[in-house]
């Protein structure tokens, strides 16, 4: 492996021997790492394919072909395809109105938006228990309309989209302003539309930002467990999504098949952040050229 | 002839339209059972011979759909909205729950299903590791020094309410009714509490799964689960000389009932739980049977005597607030033994 | 001076994106968000007080706080390392490494739960090998602090990494061309630089961990005052249909959230201002 490391390294410009390490020191970081990797990464992720696959690929399968496993990747699969296009929308339109104007008020909207990230999934369950449960505010309203939002598909979307409502516009945000207004001002200026200059000018340029945050918003939409857990009342093939499918499962001693759905998220996760992974080649590529330059 | 076929036609179409009529009464209906978390295996069974036994009897196809938690939880659920005909919880203060806070239950509910509409009951029972290594027979060899206990935590789990209870009431027979001593017994217990899982599923998985502790208190019904289906030969059943009757209740939940017009399934089925099959299906998994036919049947419940809550604690609401409430027995006992360890 | 809302712009769409964002942000944020207050509003200022003084409510913050700190701690060491490995050396593996740093972000967390207690506990894979030593992991305080660092681990290494990518390498060679060593070059050149992102991914990574409570909750065995985090409480408070607690509990962590949400915010500002000033 060493031989490999110094191999690979010869075309780096850093392996000049004025910015490096010692043989011994880098050996020795990377070696930390991968025991770190190896004790909070490699273990569990080998852990859930192992146990998964414990009673063959025939038992891997069959967890997947009934009725409540089914119906409980159907609505993640729902969840995510109504939570994620939202938040990439107004996510673009958030990060347009902070990066290209000043306005008073910048800092409190940034912060708005921050927050979710930093508050607990169990209270973002619970805001939407008091807003709209029954004994919530508008609780006896819904219900003489014959209105369902918590403990149905609503319920679960909302709480999703509150996890995972920062990821498009924090990607947006600091690009957007480190692109700067020109581009579009001379769109402007020549006379091209707003909805123009949008799709010419704009898009072009955050297409690979917004995809990498449509990615993760994508892939934390799939996993969400806590807030979700509070609002979906665990019907069986109704409201349960997959992590919630793989706590039930646990919990009926039926560890194999809850890793098994485990497992199936995992790879989600995993195809997810792999594309993610080629967009920062595709984005990268163009900007060390730049920096390099 | 022609009187004939008018005939034909006519019965055709007497027969068409009773037909019709029939098929109306017979829209499918879903109606929603909330439950706690051990009875996912019983209700998988329970419904499915409901909904065969209704199809028979009435030509109307029903679905019940399932949701199971932390019984409190899923009181909560029902609280805050989620729309059951029926709930079959743990214990009656989940119930009385949704009665008192969002009055969708009358509160004389307990009345309207025979033997304080608890169709089947069961214990407080344990799970030691084969060949019961730590010597295991009853209450007072919990407290021992060097003995782990798993319990569920009492404020999210109902079972572990039963538990305290079934010990706190153990305590009190044992030493004349010294509300003081049974304190010191519930401090000494939980001393060997390593883990307080959420849930009665959860404390199952720590003891089976993980290898912690060395006896596990639970519903009978786990326990029995626990020492035939999960491992035969790496677990024993004790059942305590003496424990609590514990009364998982049922009932209708009647401004959903009346809201979506399924009240006549809904009653039929909570009074199938009742019925001969009803009870043989709560007896094959592990839950007593109320009825003496069936009851004779099943000799594998382990006879023990059997105290009530009302006994010892007046009812649910009393019990409730005096140990687990914040400030309660619980958090006292909690308290102290923090102060021990500093 | 006249006072600005808006400082004028040739480019359209202001009023409607921001009205958009405004919107959204409001209905999915700040509305339930608001919601918490109101209803803690039912309790007296008394009441209020006693439930987030409550012993173990101030041994659950002790927890949670501190675990979430420690394991941000570990988090900021070994992902400033993995970070530099990630983008210094060339190795085997290095793409699949890269991609998997984020798994613990995307991976839900119960499953993130179990699994850690499946590896931990006295009989799992890493668990067995502790025991004898006498370190037990799963079920005290040590779970939370490893579900903590689990779930924190990509924040570092994602914030730290970009700008490692971009340090311009002149400046390293200048320096030990002036005769430092490695060690004063990565000291005053290298760190410096650093700096910012590292401590905005430690307050990220400390932010995420201190609401956890999916992987959490299978790991710690949830010990009233020993290894109970606050998420946990919370959720008690509201099986015991105690909403206001519970509210209550939610507005200590809230705030909390909030003054970090603002410090993430400002430490970022300072970070990009540092790096325009390059």
């Amino acid at each position: 492996m060493n031989t490999s490391i110094i191999a690979a390294g010869k075309d780096l410009q850093w392996k000049d021997s004025l910015t490096t390490e010692s043989s011994l020191v880098r050996r020795l970081l990377i070696a930390a790492a991968f025991l770190y990797l190896t004790l909070f990464l490699f273990v569990p992720l080998v852990a859930i394919f192992s146990e998964a696959l414990k009673h063959g690929l025939s038992g891997y399968i069959e967890s997947f072909f009934n009725e409540d496993a089914l119906a409980a990747i159907r609505l993640t699969l729902l969840v995510a395809a109504v939570a994620v296009p939202l938040n990439a929308v107004f996510g673009v339109a958030a990060a347009w109105a902070i990066a290209k104007f000043e306005f008073v008020g910048k800092q409190a909207l940034i912060t708005l938006i921050d927050m979710p990230l930093a508050v607990s999934p169990v209270i973002a369950g619970l805001i939407y228990v008091l807003l709209f449960g029954a004994q919530g505010w508008l609780g006896t309203w819904l219900a003489e309309h014959d209105i369902k939002i918590i403990f149905a598909l609503p319920g679960i979307v909302l709480a999703t989209i509150f996890v995972t409502v920062p990821f498009v516009a924090r990607e947006l945000i600091p690009l957007m302003q480190s692109q700067g207004r020109e581009e579009e001002e001379a769109a402007i200026t020549l006379g091209a539309s707003g909805w123009q200059m949008f799709r010419r000018v704009t898009l072009p340029n955050i297409k690979w930002s917004l995809l990498y945050g449509v990615i993760l918003c994508n892939a934390r939409a799939m996993g969400e467990f806590g807030a979700v857990s509070v609002v979906s009342g665990h019907i069986r093939g109704l409201t349960n999504t997959m992590p919630l499918h793989v706590e039930i499962l646990y919990n009926e001693y039926n560890a194999v098949s809850a890793f098994a759905v485990a497992s199936l998220l995992t790879l989600l996760a995993i195809v997810t952040l792999s594309a993610k992974v080629l967009i920062e080649r595709k984005t990268a590529s163009p900007d060390r050229l730049k920096s390099r330059r | 002839m022609k009187i004939k076929q008018l005939a034909s036609i006519a019965v055709f179409l007497t027969g068409f339209f009773l037909g019709v009529s029939s098929i109306q009464a017979a829209e499918p209906v879903v109606i929603l059972n909330v439950s706690y978390d051990p009875t996912r295996e019983l209700y998988q069974e329970f419904n499915a011979a409901f909904a065969k036994h209704w199809l028979a009897k009435t030509g109307q196809k029903v679905t019940i759909k399932q949701s199971h938690g932390g019984s409190s939880k899923q009181a909560r659920a029902v609280i805050d909205g989620l729309e059951a005909d029926v709930v079959t919880l743990a214990l009656a203060y989940d119930v009385d729950a949704i009665s008192e806070k969002a009055a969708l239950i009358p509160s004389n509910w307990q009345t309207r299903f025979p033997q304080n509409s608890a169709p089947y009951t069961s214990t407080i029972a344990f799970l030691v590791r084969k060949g019961n290594p730590k010597g295991i027979k009853d209450w007072d060899d919990l407290v021992k020094p060097g003995v782990s206990v798993i319990t569920p935590n009492p404020k999210t789990s109902g079972v572990a309410r039963w538990n305290y209870l079934a010990a706190w009431g153990y305590a009190l027979r044992q030493s004349g009714h010294d509300e003081a001593k049974a304190k010191e017994f519930i401090a000494q217990l939980f001393k060997n509490v390593p883990v307080l899982d959420s849930g009665a599923r959860g404390a199952t998985t720590t003891f089976v799964e993980h290898g912690i502790g060395d006896v596990l208190i639970n519903w009978e019904n786990e326990i029995l689960l626990g020492g035939e289906g999960l491992g035969k030969d790496k677990f024993d059943v004790v059942v305590p000389p003496t424990s609590i009757l514990a009364e998982p209740t049922v009932s209708l939940v009647d401004k959903i009932v009346d809201k979506r017009g399924t009240r006549t399934v809904a009653q039929a089925y909570l009074e199938y739980l009742y019925s001969e099959e009803g009870q043989e299906i709560s007896a094959k998994h592990y839950y007593r049977p109320r009825l003496p036919s069936v009851a004779a049947k099943y000799t594998k419940f382990p006879k023990l005597e059997l105290f009530t809550l009302q006994e010892f604690f007046g009812d649910w609401q009393k019990a409730n607030k005096t140990h687990f409430a914040d400030g309660g027995t619980f958090d006292q006992v909690y308290l102290q033994l923090s102060k021990e360890r500093r | 001076m006249r006072f600005v809302l808006k400082q004028p712009s040739v480019l359209p769409g202001f009023g409607l994106t921001l009205g958009c964002a405004l919107f959204y942000f409001s209905l999915i944020v700040l509305i339930p968000l608001s919601g918490l207050f109101m209803k803690t509003s039912t309790l007296s200022w008394e009441q209020f007080w006693d439930i987030v003084v409550n012993p173990r409510a101030i041994a659950s913050y002790q927890l949670t706080f501190g675990a979430s700190l420690v394991g941000a701690l570990i988090n900021g060491i070994f992902g400033a390392v993995i970070a530099w490995v990630l983008v210094r050396y060339r190795f085997p593996g290095r793409s699949l490494v890269d991609a998997l740093v984020d798994l613990p972000f995307a991976l839900p967390t119960a499953v993130a739960g179990i699994t850690l207690t499946a590896i931990y506990a006295s009989n799992g894979w890493i668990g067995r090998y502790l025991e004898p030593l006498g370190i037990k992991v799963a079920f005290t305080p040590l779970g939370v602090l490893v579900a903590l660092t689990f779930i924190g681990l990509p924040f570092v290494v994602r914030t730290v990494q970009p700008v490692l990518q971009d340090l311009d390498q002149e400046v390293e060679e200048a320096a030990t061309t002036l005769g430092a060593n490695r060690w004063q070059t990565f000291r005053t050149v290298i760190v410096p630089e650093l700096w910012p992102a590292l401590l905005t991914g430690m307050a990220m990574a400390f932010a995420r961990a201190v609401g956890e409570y999916g992987s959490v909750i299978f790991i710690a065995g949830n010990m009233p005052l020993k290894s109970e985090i606050t998420p946990l409480l919370i959720m008690t408070k509201l099986e015991q249909y105690d909403y206001s607690g519970a509210t209550a509990l939610g507005i200590v962590m809230l705030v909390a959230s909030f003054v970090l949400a603002l410090a993430i915010n400002l430490l970022q500002w300072w970070s990009s201002a540092r790096h325009m000033h390059q």
